[in-house]
Formats: structure tokens, sequence, C-alpha cells
């Protein structure tokens, strides 16, 4: 049944979501609406990310791209699936594994079955668990989890699940790429690892000690740092550690307000070393490391930034640009993740999750900057090519933070170099 | 005949209540229903447990997640023994489990942190309560770093068959564990600890005077709200199968200081209000509007400033104007400042939503607005105005009404 | 080692000293009102994010004169309709009203001006290196903090001391109602305090936004280091606050700049445990991982063994 009021979705997500099961009955009681042709029927896709509270800018920008997306590749071109559009709802779970889980519950309350999330990899953990769970115990009313973002390898190593598809490169893949850039650079003989004291952060630590170790026998480990998330107020005293250890170059598995006080402290301090980073870039970082951080910060990612390879690429980002002055594709990978999803679902005709899962399996898909990708079928996880940029305001076609600077990729590994064994072994649901 | 009625005066409410927790799954049975109603029960026990501390103790505390949080973990420990076949029992212990571990960390902590009350509780309760959540990070094996432990409820004997898989299941356990824990901590109230940690809360020194020591029967009333902040743990890892370091951190804490707030210190039934105002503040509002914790926090501080004994309170203001028949007399003064205040209220919000909004228009209220267009702020800043206008002009009236439906038989009009 | 010694020292300073910019409002609002208030960092966040905005049109130095006039307005606003409302309904209330206040502040912030980071950028004039030792430089805006602190502190030292308005503060700290009763205006005292202290806490914001980041939860991290340094030094002690924001600012500074861990300190008794061992994570903790969280343990040691803290006389 279709309600007849439901917004265009670009609008405020305050009115999309504006649905209860309640309302629905209501409507199809009174006008019985129940007859209308299913072909109609939006097909519903839950983003479930943070959308309140201190965590909610990356949550907002991902969901503005992927809105834009569904309605720039699909809605304004007649819908999928002969006419039925894509419906994002936007479920807000604060950063918090415990509202996720009550966000979940909607969703599956509304007869959603595909699931976008990115942010923190606890919460894709606790959500992956939640998933397998459910379609254990509810056969026919299966979810699917498509995570664009969370990079711990964990989620495509024990933990992986058939319900479950990565659409970014995980942790140790991206420090293979990093740690080969770094591994180029004759003059680095010695590299200092500071991060959060979490499980990501931890990863990066280990692995990028045993992959320099691997590359560059010769390349000294000058220390390893861990310190609380968002609990330091002034990084300088580890920068002071990290100068007084004679490091000529830092990596950092960082992100947020503890990326912009580190980089800003170790520049401060005059310390003129690169810093590699994950996620230095954006959400108002760009913009505030500015001319101090220029040719310094470097970033492991999946999707070319200046130059844009194709035109196709870059009339996405200016007609994106040009609704949401204040927003950046920041995330090119939940494109890439919405377009492979519908094109499974264009493959199978079919909106159920365990068609998609099998028609995503294997897939082999082009990407707007023309690169080819290729989803693994043994572990769901995604593999494209890699590639490092930096920080820098020169030869930028697309800045970030309308500030001028953003980022221009110096390095690429293509896709086949980046393929990483895995330890996977799922569990396939028979039907 | 007698009998019956003294019967119902006495228990009538509690089998009501019973009633209500098992009846809710009759009126909605959506998923996302029942689970509303699941972190409603928690959010009870927990917010009851919380009032133990500082409604009836006097006790301010900014951590007392720590023994949700402790109770839940354990919770999930117990899942796991029992799901590789360490324990043999059936999942519907856990809760009790939590709450006893809950009560064991009340035991040790408060052995150091209840000899005083005020501000050097409530501070040791912060440090504990930041020291804590800190720990939880750093110890991964206890507490499984940021991503938490997850269990699987659905191992063990099941009980007359049921076993547990389905929300529904766990709704209707976790109805009966919030009666029951309602029930012992109303108990507790009435007994002589109970009263004492009234005493001790209005006047440490007399109470002394009269031979209790102050010391002793704080510690009495903290180790019973570690045991329910424990069991409401428990119950939150059967619900939800999973337990994280935030669920012990310093935003549980504070957010169960709100519930019990809002919902009015002082009254046993304040936080029960609290809790189910906030769940469904939490769940439902965050939907339509990404500012709802804006809203969360100036109904906050309105609540401290003008409503300080809470929603409760705010109910129990009238009993004597019942008692004395005189309700119907406030209706119409209620409704005519009700009137422009809620107009007010909506005028507000709509602002609010305007200033925010980035798109074109903003749908509000079935209304089509455009942020864009001058005249609208000038209608809406006009409406709002006229009904702040209406709600001050209205208010002595108000006032005078309350005064004349409170004032003692005899009096005189 | 003599260079991490050296910058372990000036770091300490610079966290220590502007601690204690935020800690001097705090304590003389709570040793005047008794009211320990939980938004004080909200105001030092609202300094930074006002300064910010100011700086994008009259450069900086027109944020830090005016940013802190704003903030201490808004203070003594919130003290007259606010504070003095609920301080009727007792001490927890207070308490309870300024939590709420804080996380009010936090939302209001990301209202207007988002949630992302701000880019609030310390003036061209100061940016050089002050020194250089030892390859590392101090920049003179760390230089230019330092001097501002000193500066308040003396400029607060002398007004309290000499000036007839401090004298008063003093008298009606130890006896506010002997003070009523000579014929000052208590409550207008306390709005002028409490002003003064949230502007006191907006210098402090205006000049650590440039540093540590202009950013919603930029409260939040500083937030309760504050209260524990009210706490330990004493409550209601000047003193007892300055020394105590020196010594966790050096505290800090100096645990992550050490190296020792758990290990060590067992290795000096000759235990040693299996790699394996169930408390593993309790063996292998390093100083510097938990040297942010070693204020809060302090805390909880001097409220169980000097409940009154370093310095301070009075019990609640």
């Amino acid at each position: 049944m279709t309600v007849p009021n439901i917004t265009r979705m670009h609008e405020t997500n305050m009115t999309s979501t504006r649905r209860f099961s309640l309302h629905t009955f209501l409507l199809v009681a009174l006008f019985g609406l129940s007859g209308v042709a299913a072909a109609q029927d939006p097909i519903k896709i839950a983003f479930i990310d943070p959308l309140s509270g201190s965590f909610a800018s990356i949550g907002n920008s991902g969901l503005k791209q992927v809105q834009f997306a569904a309605e720039y590749f699909y809605n304004s071109k007649g819908g999928v699936l002969g006419g039925r559009k894509l419906e994002i709802v936007p479920l807000d779970n604060k950063q918090s594994p415990t509202d996720t889980q009550i966000q979940f519950r909607r969703a599956v309350s509304e007869d959603i079955r595909i699931i976008f999330q990115g942010n923190s990899s606890a919460v894709a953990n606790t959500l992956n668990a939640t998933i397998s769970r459910h379609n254990r115990r509810n056969p026919g009313q299966e979810v699917l989890q498509i995570n664009y973002s969370a990079v711990d390898p964990i989620l495509t190593e024990e933990e992986c699940s058939f319900w479950h598809f990565r659409f970014d490169a995980h942790a140790i893949m991206k420090l293979n790429t990093l740690t080969d850039y770094i591994a180029m650079n004759p003059d680095i003989k010695k590299v200092y690892v500071i991060g959060q004291d979490y499980s990501f952060g931890h990863v990066v630590a280990d692995n990028s000690v045993r992959l320099l170790k691997e590359k560059r026998p010769d390349i000294e480990i000058v220390g390893t740092e861990f310190h609380p998330i968002g609990q330091v107020k002034d990084f300088t005293p580890y920068v002071t550690k990290i100068v007084s250890s004679g490091a000529d170059a830092v990596i950092t598995g960082n992100y947020g307000a503890d990326m912009v006080s580190l980089a800003k402290s170790i520049i401060d301090s005059g310390l003129n070393v690169p810093i590699y980073t994950f996620y230095a870039v954006y959400d108002g970082i760009t913009a505030t490391l500015g001319e101090g951080g220029k040719d310094r910060i470097f970033l492991v990612h999946n999707e070319t930034s200046n130059p844009i390879p194709t035109e196709e690429r870059k009339q996405f980002l200016r007609a994106f640009k040009a609704e949401n002055p204040n927003f950046d594709v920041t995330q090119p990978r939940i494109i890439n993740a919405l377009q492979m999803v519908v094109a499974a679902i264009e493959k199978t005709k079919s909106t159920d999750p365990y068609d998609i899962a099998l028609a995503l399996e294997d897939m082999r898909f082009t990407n707007l900057s023309g690169e080819e990708m290729w989803m693994r079928g043994t572990d769901h996880q995604i593999f494209q090519s890699l590639h490092i940029s930096m920080h820098t305001d020169e030869g930028i076609e697309f800045d970030a933070d309308n500030s001028g600077y953003g980022l221009r990729t110096i390095f690429n590994v293509p896709a086949e170099e980046t393929v990483v064994p895995t330890s996977c072994k799922m569990d396939r649901p028979r039907r | 005949m007698v009998i019956l009625q003294t019967l119902v005066k006495k228990f009538g409410i509690w089998v009501a209540y019973l009633a209500v927790l098992l009846l809710l799954p009759q009126l909605f049975d959506s998923i996302l229903a029942i689970s509303i109603y699941n972190q409603m029960a928690i959010a009870i026990v927990f917010a009851l447990s919380y009032n133990m501390l500082l409604g009836q103790g006097g006790m301010l505390s900014f951590g007392h997640a720590v023994y949700f949080g402790m109770g839940g973990f354990l919770g999930v420990h117990t899942l796991l023994m029992i799901e590789n076949e360490s324990v043999y029992f059936s999942v519907m212990w856990v809760p009790f489990i939590g709450g006893l571990f809950g009560l064991l960390c009340a035991l040790f902590i408060g052995s150091f942190s209840t000899r005083k009350a005020g501000t050097v509780f409530a501070m040791i309760s912060l440090g504990i309560g930041e020291l804590i959540a800190a720990s939880s990070l750093i110890f991964v094996d206890f507490f499984g770093g940021e991503a938490g432990i997850s269990g699987d409820r659905t191992f063990g004997p099941t009980f007359f068959g049921v076993d547990f898989a389905q929300n529904i299941q766990i709704y209707y356990l976790a109805a009966i564990w919030t009666f029951i824990a309602t029930i012992f901590m109303y108990l507790f109230t009435q007994t002589p600890a109970g009263r004492m940690a009234n005493a001790v809360r209005d006047n440490p020194i007399r109470a002394e005077f009269i031979g209790y020591s102050a010391r002793r029967v704080r510690f009495i009333s903290f180790c019973a709200a570690g045991l329910f902040a424990g069991v409401a743990g428990g119950l939150f890892a059967l619900n939800y199968e999973f337990i994280t370091e935030e669920n012990l951190n310093a935003a549980t804490s504070g957010r169960v200081l709100l519930m019990a707030y809002i919902g009015g210190l002082g009254y046993f039934i304040g936080p029960i209000i609290g809790a189910v105002l906030l769940t469904l503040m939490n769940t439902l509002l965050s939907t339509y509007t990404d500012l709802w914790l804006l809203y969360l926090g100036i109904l906050f501080l309105l609540t401290v400033m003008f409503l300080p004994r809470g929603f409760a309170g705010f109910i129990m203001m009238h009993q004597v104007a019942w008692l004395r028949g005189r309700l119907t007399s406030l209706i119409k003064p209620y409704l005519i400042t009700g009137l422009p205040a809620l107009v007010f209220l909506l005028g507000v919000v709509t602002l609010i939503e305007l200033i925010h909004t980035e798109d074109e228009t903003l749908s509000i209220w079935g209304l089509s607005l455009t942020p864009a267009s001058v005249p609208t702020w000038i209608v809406l800043i006009a409406i709002t105005g006229a009904a702040f206008y209406g709600i001050r002009r209205s208010l002595p009236q108000l006032r005078e009404a309350w005064h004349a439906a409170n004032k003692p038989d005899g009096e005189g009009n | 080692m003599l260079d991490v010694l050296i910058f372990a020292t000036l770091n300490g300073l610079v966290t220590g000293l502007l601690l204690f910019m935020l800690a001097s409002g705090l304590t003389l609002i709570f040793s005047m009102m008794g009211v320990l208030n939980f938004a004080h960092a909200s105001f030092y966040m609202l300094g930074a994010y006002f300064a910010y905005s100011l700086s994008l049109y009259f450069g900086f130095w027109t944020g830090l004169i005016f940013a802190p006039l704003i903030v201490g307005v808004l203070g003594a606003l919130v003290e007259r309709y606010g504070l003095r409302r609920v301080h009727q309904a007792g001490h927890v209330a207070e308490l309870v009203f300024t939590f709420g206040l804080a996380f009010l502040i936090e939302e209001a912030v990301q209202f207007f001006w988002g949630r992302d980071t701000k880019s609030y950028q310390s003036p061209d004039v100061l940016n050089f290196a002050l020194f250089t030792l030892f390859g590392q430089e101090f920049s003179a805006y760390r230089g230019f903090m330092i001097a501002i602190s000193v500066g308040i502190f003396i400029g607060l030292y002398y007004v309290l001391t000499r000036s007839r308005v401090g004298i008063i503060i003093q008298a009606a700290i130890t006896h506010p109602n002997t003070v009523a009763n000579l014929g000052h205006n208590v409550p207008l005292i306390f709005m002028g305090v409490f002003g003064v202290g949230t502007a006191l806490a907006g210098v402090a914001g205006v000049i650590a936004g440039p540093v540590l980041t202009t950013f919603p939860g930029m409260a939040t991290v500083l937030g309760s280091i504050v209260f524990v340094i009210v706490v330990i030094g004493g409550l209601g002690s000047l003193a007892g606050a300055f020394i105590a924001s020196l010594l966790i600012g050096l505290l800090q500074s100096f645990a992550i700049a050490s190296d020792v861990g758990m290990e060590d300190l067992l290795d000096l008794f000759g235990i040693s445990f299996p790699y394996d061992h169930a408390l593993a994570d309790l063996w292998g903790l390093t100083l510097p991982q938990v040297a942010p969280i070693l204020p809060f343990l302090l805390l909880v040691l001097v409220l169980i063994f000097r409940p009154t803290g370093l310095m301070g006389k009075r019990e609640e």
C-alpha cells in the first residue's frame, strides 16, 4: 500500500520518517489503499547512523549523500524495477550500540530489509551480531547489512556473516597501501605510531609495525602510544615525546577531534614530518588544518580525489554541491554501495535480502570513477584500487569544507594488488 | 464487603500496575512497540533504583550507571556461561545475577563513598564513574573494549517451552521482573531503613541524635540502589543480548538523573513517569527531529526551575483541591492559560526548526513553511508573541483560582 | 632526557595555568554561593565559540576582549534568572540545574554553530617560535597563554586582597550573613561574582580555542577535570585551586612523557606474569595510557582520605 502524502526524499528527514504502523493502518482502513499496485511500492532502505549528538555531522553528511544518489541515479530517472522509487529512511542511532538495536527493531517493524550503516566499528559489530541472530530466529524476515565504512577486519574475518557486506577496504588493506607508500620513501628511517586506545587504534599500531618490518626492516619504530578516546585536552605532551624520539614520520588512526588536535599540536611544535592518517579530512577538519597541514597530511582511502578521473563523477559532484552547498561527497563508497545493491536488485528482479546477497557475491561493478570493483564471495569484502592523497590547495578542483584545501591523489594501488587472504568461514543459510 | 474494600484500597493499585504491564502488548503489538515496552521496563527499574539514592536518601550520584552496567556485563557473561554450559539454569534468572553483582559493587564502593552526603558524595560518584568507564576500555577481557560483549539468550533450559527467542517473550519476563522489583523497592521505603533514609536526607544531625548512624543508613540505601540497578542491567543484557562501555559511562548516569528528576523526586511514582517519558522522547521524538536533545535540555531546565518536584509533584499538587472536591473549578483557568501556552510552545518549536532547517521548505504540523520568506517569520513571531502575552495576562487569574481551590474550608470566599 | 623534562614542565605549566583560569572562577563561585557550577566549562566553550565568530569579522584581539564580556553577561543573567530561582529548592537542585545547563549549552552550541570542528586560528602576530630547544619549538602563542594566565592570576590576587570589593567578597565567603547585615547587597555580589567567574572561563576559552581546537565536545573534555581540581585543592580555596591546577597539569604531562608501566613496577619486586594471564590487561598498563584518568584517581583518593582537599578548611 502507498501512503499518499509521502514526501519527497530530499525534504527534511523529519517528514520522511513520520510514519508509524498505526498511521499507515489508519490510512489503509480509511481509504482502502491496500489494493494499489505493488509495483509502485517504494523500496525502503534504512540509514542507521548518528543524526544527533556529537557525531551527527558525519552521519548527516552521509545521509545527504545517499539521499542525493538515490534521487540522482534512480528516482529522477523513473525508479528501480520498472518504476519503484528508492526511499531512504533515516534512523538516528546517536552512534550508540544500544540505540542501533532500537532502530534496527524499528526498521524491522516497518518491514525494511536493507540497512545501511557505517560509523564506528563497535556499532557495526553489534549490528552484525544482532542481524545474524534475528535472521536465524525469523526466517522469511531476513535483513541485509550494508556496511559502508566500518573497517574493523573482524567483520570479514572471524565474525563474517552471509548477511553483511563491506564496501570499504578494511584497516589492514588500507595499512598495506600506506606502508607500501612509506616504504618507498628512503628518507623515512624512524616512525612513530600514535592512536586511540581501542580496537581500531590497536589494529593500526600492531599492523603498521608488522608490515613496516616486512617491507623495510631498516625502519625503526621509535614509539607506539595509545591515549584514551576523546579524553585528551592537549596533545602537546605527546608531541614532545614524538619530537624527542627523533621520528621522521607519524602514523595515526585517530578520527574526529582527536585527529585535529593531534595534527594541530604537531604543526604548532614545528615538527616538520609527514603525518599518515585515515580520517584527516572533511567535516571541518580540512578547514581547521588549512595552511599548517599543507603537503604533510596524508590519507589512505578508496576512491581518487583530485584530479577526478571521469567526467561522469565530476558531474555528480557538481550536481551534489549545487543542491548541498555546505556538504561534500565525503564517502564515495556510500554511492558505490547503493549502486551495487540496486544492480543486484535489478539483476534478480527481487528485493529479497537473500536474493540480493547472492547477486552481490562476486559481483564486478564499474564505479563512477571508472574503476572496477569486486565483491569477494567468500567473505563479502569489496576490493577496489586504493589511494594515498595529500592535504593541499594546489591542483584542487573539488575542495573540502569550501576551504580551498582538499585532497590530491598521489599514489595508487590497483584493485588486484589490494587483495588479502581471509580466514572467514561463513555460515551460509540454505533455502 | 469492608474487607474487599480494604483489599482493593491496599492492593488495587498494584493489581492495576501488573495488569497495565501485562496488557500493554495487547494495545500495540508491533515489533517497534514491544521494543519500546522493553526499554521502558528497564528504564523504570533503573530510575526507581536511582530514586532510592537521590529522592529517598538525598545522595546525588553522577555515577549510578556503574551498577547498571556492571549488572549488565555480568548478565551477558552469564548468558555466555549458559551457552557454553559451564552453568545450567534458565536465562530468566539473569536479572537476579545482575542484581547480585550490582549489590557486590555497591558494597565495595559504598563502604567508602557514603561517609558523606552532598557535594563530597556527588564528586566521589563522578570520579568513580569516570574511573570505571575508562577502565572498561582498558580491561578488554571482561568488558570487551568499545565493542562490548554479546551473548545469546536462547540457550539453557526453557521455561515451559518458552525459549525467549522473541522479544515479546522477553517483554513478559521483563514485566514480571519490573513488577517484582517495583514491589520490593516500595516495600523498602516502608522498612525502618527506608524511613531512616528519609530522615537522614532531611537532617542527618537529628537522625544521629536519635541513635542512627547516618553513614550506615546511607550505606544501606546505597547498596539497595546498587542491587536494583544491577537487576535493570541484567534485564538490559537479556533484552539486547549485548552490553558495551556506553552503558556504564557518564552519559547513562546523566540520563537516569534526568529521568528521575523530570518524573519527580521524592514521589515513588515519579521515576516511573520520568522513565516512560524519556524513553518515548528517545525513541519517538528523535525520529521527528534531530534537535530532540535540545528540547530535552530545555524541558529538563524548565522542570528544575518551575516544577522542582517533577511531573509527579505537579500531579500531587492537586491533591488538596481534589480532596476538597474543587478540582473542577480549576479546569477553566487551566484551559485559558493552557491554550496560549500550547500555541507558544508550538510557535517556539516551529521557529527553532525553521532556523535549523537547511531545506527550502519545512513541513511541520501539516504546514509547509519556507525559511526564505520574510512574512512567514513575521507571522510566526507575531503568533508566538501574542501567545506569550496571552499567558502573561491569564496567569494571575490561574494563580487566584489555584489559591481559591486550595484554601482551607470555612475561610469563606 | 633533559629535553623531555623541560618540555614536560612547560606543557604542564601551560595546561595547569589554563586549568587555573577555569578553576579560579569555579572556586570563587563555590565559596560564595555554595554552588558547584557544573556548567562552568560550558562557559569556557562559549568563550571559544564567541571569540571564533568575532574573529571572523574583527580579528582575534577583538574576540579576546569582547567574547569574555559576552560570556560574563550571560553568566550573570543565568545567575539572576535561573540559579537564584532554584536556590530556594536547595543545593541539590542547584547542582542539578547547572548540570542541565551544561547539557543545554552543549546542544545550543551545536544548534547555532553546527557540529563540526571550527577553524578558529591563533593570530598571525603570534605565529612564530618563541624559542627552539633540542629541535622542538615553543610557539609564541603558548608563551602568550602563560602570560595571560599569570596576568589574570596577579590581577585576581590584587583585586581580592587590595580592593574594597575584594575585601567584601572575602568577607562574604566566610561570613555571608554578617556581610548582608552590614548592609551590602549580597545578591548583587553573587551575581557579580558569577559573572566574573564565567567571564574568566570565557577568557580561558578564547585563548585555548585555537590550540585545543574548538568543537562541541570541548566542554566535556575539560569539565570534569576542573571539578577535580577544585575538589582536590579544597573547596573554596583559591590557593588550593592554584596548587591543584599546576599539580594536575604537571602530573598529566609527566605521566605522558614517562615510559614506565605496571610491568616495570612489578619488576622492582621481582614479580612477573605470563602474557596470557587473565589480568594481562592490568599488568600491561602503562602510565601514558592512563594519564588522562589519573586526576580522577587522585580525586577519589583525596576525597576518601582528606575530604576537605589539600588546602580546604570547610567541610560541607
